[in-house]
């Protein structure tokens, strides 16, 4: 454990401090304490940018599962500190912002900033990790503590939909990747990423390699709100606002995009990957900005822009796996969609967080987001409006914001694909930049919508919930910190370049950025293609946005029921009522039905796989002898159970069946085993007052005379059916030795490596330790969920009790 | 169960206590000789069920006032910590340790970890046992 291991860790830490210092410090707002934690990470995070900086990489190595192989190192390199300096930054600004959003006096705040911190963590597990399977696990953990963010108003119907929704997808994708993780150790033998990319070239040859570059790229698409998984980002607006400015402008939805950088090293060669991952960026690039013009929720229109600009993101980094096959251009203009894609990344971190605040704002002070309702807030909320306007002109490209200069290098790459003459791409070519072209003038379309639909135009107070007046100044903050680093990195875009571009650059295609790469982004280039492409999106955004009402009805083309969200919901619903049409079948509320369907399962799954498997054997070589006291207990045993069946009560029944259970642990005596007969006397005494009680209460449910059941030949049949079949298998168990007994190992070794005499407690607590940790989890499991079916009992919806 | 049954009450009272004691001893050797955190607990409970048969729930609720269900979480917790801790000491999940020392009193004994995993799931099962048949007792 280093203290990069803490670092990752902390979050989680801290998260199991949270409620406590919520329940002691009711009068201080949790947040405030909170806080402490990301700005300490940042703090220490940054102390890389100098090592990272000289081409350096940190690693620490913890073992977790070294038999598999499964370590968890955590690694820092350019992009892992890259993402990790934006989780950990946004991440403190959204907690000081979410101090002044969230009530300390009507909101579940222990919750929130759990959920919150444990996301934190997981984000900060995934960009680090070099065990891919560590990464999975973090991976994973981020669709679930988003959940529970979204979900954090569980008791709106949108917002437990939205969280659904999004886990559904993503965790789809995660099992997705999770296949693409394991083909891929199959393929290089390892799970570590930094070994992955070192066999690049012989991976490429392997058969699994399609299925395994399909796999990944599922997950990283759905994790990152690609086009036709994008629809589970709008819903997941109904999150408060600080998350959505969290998790979709900085981090949840970018994991998907750190993906395929830090894979690209991997598959990028690939033709396929080139392909997929660019036309599906533009794509969505274009889906998002074309569906973000008809939103009337400003938060709504924000999410479908974070889709298009995560497409606009991910189309960069396809660009740039030409990189690797068309490098001779002397400036290497593939490498720059790389350096594109990192820079927009980053502005568009700050300035997407500062709109989402923005929007934040205008709900928290006049109680809507309908930018029908709103306008002309202008007078009365200066700050917020400044805020609004740099990171709306930001988002559609105008000088001198930041958003101005990586659309310009977008812009630059997609026009530099015609000159690619590779993968057919002198024909189809010309697509990249007309399509990038027409999806940035809908991006300056939905940008002026956000900043003049709210700002300008008349006040309507009449259709406001609120009075509406400027924000308070800690909400403020930090908006305004996110708007400012707008301007800087606009006016000084080289203040970022050797530090924190030119090493994540180096990490996604480091057989590219030698050491004499270098950034240079500079603000003004020249009378370039891109600057009257820029000069065309503002001049036709401008006519499009005067004739937005004429051209409106577009949108409605498409009809309704054809949507992706119809074919998602209709999923959802068709599922749901599959399951209940086969629920109602099997659930009929009889158990006698219910134990017939299982032993008749039983019987005959296991008697047609001995017999379609030929494997009965029956060798009597391996028996042990058998003495006159087993032979008595058999007797009692068989006795017993025939006496079962003529017992006139069921307190009789439940007797004897004990009496069976007490004979079979005597058995355990005889053939010494103390542990197993010790346990199964104690579990017999437990379950026969179990049953005791249970059937005291039974007359009383069930209100009617205990009835004699008379013989019937399908009983008789499946109980002897199953009594044959267990037989059996007990028989050809035996006498099928395929290995040789573990047992000998663990006699031997239980005192040497585990210091205990009990070799079956040194099983239990030690050789197989895990097992018994997920047995007492199920037990745990079971308890909580009689309890709950007997405490909370309900009868055709109402509450029993 | 509204019954008095007055003998069995009597007896109920001295055994409950040896049955208890008798399950200390047997969660505490568990490593050495049979017994161990999963027998322990269901000795416990059974010593629990008796006291439950002879008098009535709410009786033993006043002699034993135990959130089960809490019993259950914290005994999860101390395994699953238990599970965790080799991680914070830089080897793998699960290591043990042990140690023997010498005590006055005790004489030569050994301090186990794995004593701690199995009070986890000592509190597990009797939290386990004791939740089921106390939500079955008490229900109607």
């Amino acid at each position: 454990m280093s203290l990069l291991h803490w670092a990752v860790l902390s979050p989680f830490l801290f998260a199991l401090i949270v409620p406590i210092l919520y329940k002691l410090f009711r009068q201080i707002h949790t947040g405030w304490f909170v806080l402490i934690l990301p700005i300490l990470l940042f703090t220490y995070f940054s102390r890389f940018i100098n090592l990272t900086k000289q081409g350096d990489i940190i690693t620490e190595r913890a073992a977790w599962i070294p038999s598999l192989g499964i370590h968890i190192d955590f690694y820092v390199d350019g992009l892992g500190l890259l993402f990790a300096l934006l989780i950990t930054g946004i991440g403190s600004l959204v907690v000081l912002y979410s101090v002044f959003y969230l009530s300390k006096e009507k909101e579940k705040l222990n919750q929130f900033y759990v959920f919150l911190l444990l996301f934190m963590g997981a984000m900060l597990g995934v960009v680090l990790s070099d065990n891919l399977i560590v990464l999975y696990s973090f991976w994973e953990f981020t669709s679930l503590s988003s959940f529970l963010l979204i979900g954090y108003w569980n008791e709106r119907e949108r917002s437990r939909y939205g969280a659904q929704k999004s886990l559904l997808i993503t965790v789809l994708g995660g099992l997705s990747l999770l296949g693409g993780i394991i083909l891929l150790s199959i393929m290089g033998n390892t799970f570590s990423i930094r070994e992955l990319i070192a066999q690049t070239g012989e991976l490429m040859d392997h058969s699994l390699f399609i299925p395994a570059l399909l796999l990944v790229l599922l997950g990283a698409f759905t994790k990152s709100a690609q086009f036709p998984f994008h629809i589970w980002l709008p819903d997941a607006m109904e999150a408060p606002t600080p998350v959505s400015a969290y998790l979709h402008s900085a981090t949840m939805v970018k994991a998907g995009i750190y993906l395929v950088a830090r894979l690209s090293p991997v598959f990028a060669e690939s033709g396929l990957w080139f392909w997929l991952v660019s036309i599906t960026g533009l794509i969505t690039l274009f889906w998002g900005s074309f569906s973000a013009i008809k939103q009337t929720d400003l938060k709504g229109i924000l999410a479908f822009s974070t889709i298009s600009q995560l497409g606009l993101i991910m189309s960069l980094l396809g660009l740039g796996a030409a990189a690797l096959h068309y490098d001779s251009l002397g400036e290497n203009i593939y490498l720059a969609a790389t350096v594109a894609a990192v820079f927009h990344l980053i502005n568009h971190a700050t300035f997407k967080g500062s709109l989402f605040m923005v929007a934040g704002i205008i709900d928290h002070e006049t109680g809507t987001r309908d930018i029908r309702k709103l306008g002309g807030l202008m007078q009365l909320m200066p700050i917020t409006f400044t805020v609004a306007a740099i990171g709306a002109f930001s988002m559609a490209g105008l000088p001198p914001f930041n958003g101005f200069l990586s659309k310009e290098m977008f812009l630059a790459s997609m026009v530099h694909v015609l000159e690619l003459n590779i993968f057919n791409m002198e024909t189809w070519g010309i697509l990249f930049p007309v399509i990038a072209w027409v999806a940035s003038v809908f991006t300056f379309i939905y940008s002026m919508i956000v900043v003049l639909k709210p700002f300008t135009g008349k006040l309507q107070l009449q259709l406001l919930d609120k009075k509406p007046h400027e924000a308070p100044v800690g909400m403020l903050i930090s908006p305004v910190i996110l708007a400012s680093l707008v301007i800087i990195f606009g006016i000084f875009p080289n203040l970022l370049s050797s530090s924190i571009i030119e090493p994540a650059v180096a990490s996604i295609q480091p057989s590219l950025a030698g050491p004499d790469f270098q950034v240079h982004i500079e603000f003004w280039h020249g009378f370039k293609p891109e600057f009257w492409m820029t000069v065309g999106i503002i001049a036709f955004g401008i006519i499009l946005y005067k004739t937005f009402p004429r051209w409106q009805k577009i949108h409605q083309w498409m009809p309704e029921r054809l949507s992706l969200n119809a074919f998602y919901d209709n999923g959802i619903r068709g599922l749901e009522r599959s399951a209940s049409s086969v629920m109602k079948f099997l659930m009929t509320g009889s158990i006698r039905m219910y134990l017939l369907s299982i032993f008749l399962f039983f019987i005959l799954s296991l008697g047609f796989t001995l017999y379609w498997k030929d494997a009965f054997k029956l060798d009597t070589g391996n028996f042990a002898p058998i003495g006159l006291y087993e032979l008595v207990l058999a007797a009692i045993i068989v006795i017993s159970s025939i006496a079962i069946l003529f017992a006139r009560s069921r307190l009789t029944s439940i007797i004897i069946l004990g009496a069976v259970g007490y004979t079979i642990s005597l058995f355990f005596v005889l053939l010494r085993a103390p542990d197993l007969a010790l346990t199964q006397l104690v579990i017999e005494t437990i379950s026969v007052s179990l049953f005791l009680l249970c059937f005291f209460h039974l007359p009383l449910m069930a209100s009617r005379k205990e009835e004699r059941m008379t013989f019937r030949l399908n009983n008789a049949l499946i109980s002897i059916g199953v009594g044959v079949i267990v037989t059996l298998i007990a028989l050809s168990a035996h006498s099928n030795k395929l290995f040789d007994s573990i047992s000998s190992y663990y006699l031997e070794n239980a005192y040497k490596e585990a210091g205990g005499k009990n070799v079956v407690n040194v099983i239990l607590v030690d050789f197989r330790g895990l097992d018994t940790m997920f047995e007492i989890s199920v037990l745990s499991i079971a308890a909580l969920g009689i309890f709950a079916m007997i405490k909370l009992r309900l009868t055709g919806g109402k509450d029993k009790s | 169960m509204k019954q008095n049954d007055l003998i069995l009450q009597t007896v109920t009272k001295v055994a409950a206590f040896v049955i208890l004691l008798f399950a200390v001893a047997i969660f505490l050797g568990g490593h050495y000789s049979p017994g161990g955190g999963f027998v322990g607990g269901l000795m416990t409970s059974a010593a629990i069920v008796l006291l439950l048969l002879a008098f009535d729930i709410k009786t033993v609720a006043g002699i034993l006032p135990i959130d089960y269900k809490l019993m259950i979480g914290s005994g999860l917790l101390i395994s699953s910590l238990t599970v965790a801790g080799g991680l914070f000491f830089g080897v793998p999940l699960m290591t043990h340790v042990y140690q023997y020392i010498d005590l006055p009193l005790l004489g030569h004994i050994s301090l186990h970890t794995a004593v701690l995993f199995d009070l986890g799931v000592y509190l597990v099962v009797v939290g386990v046992t004791m939740t089921i048949i106390q939500t079955i007792g008490e229900s109607e």
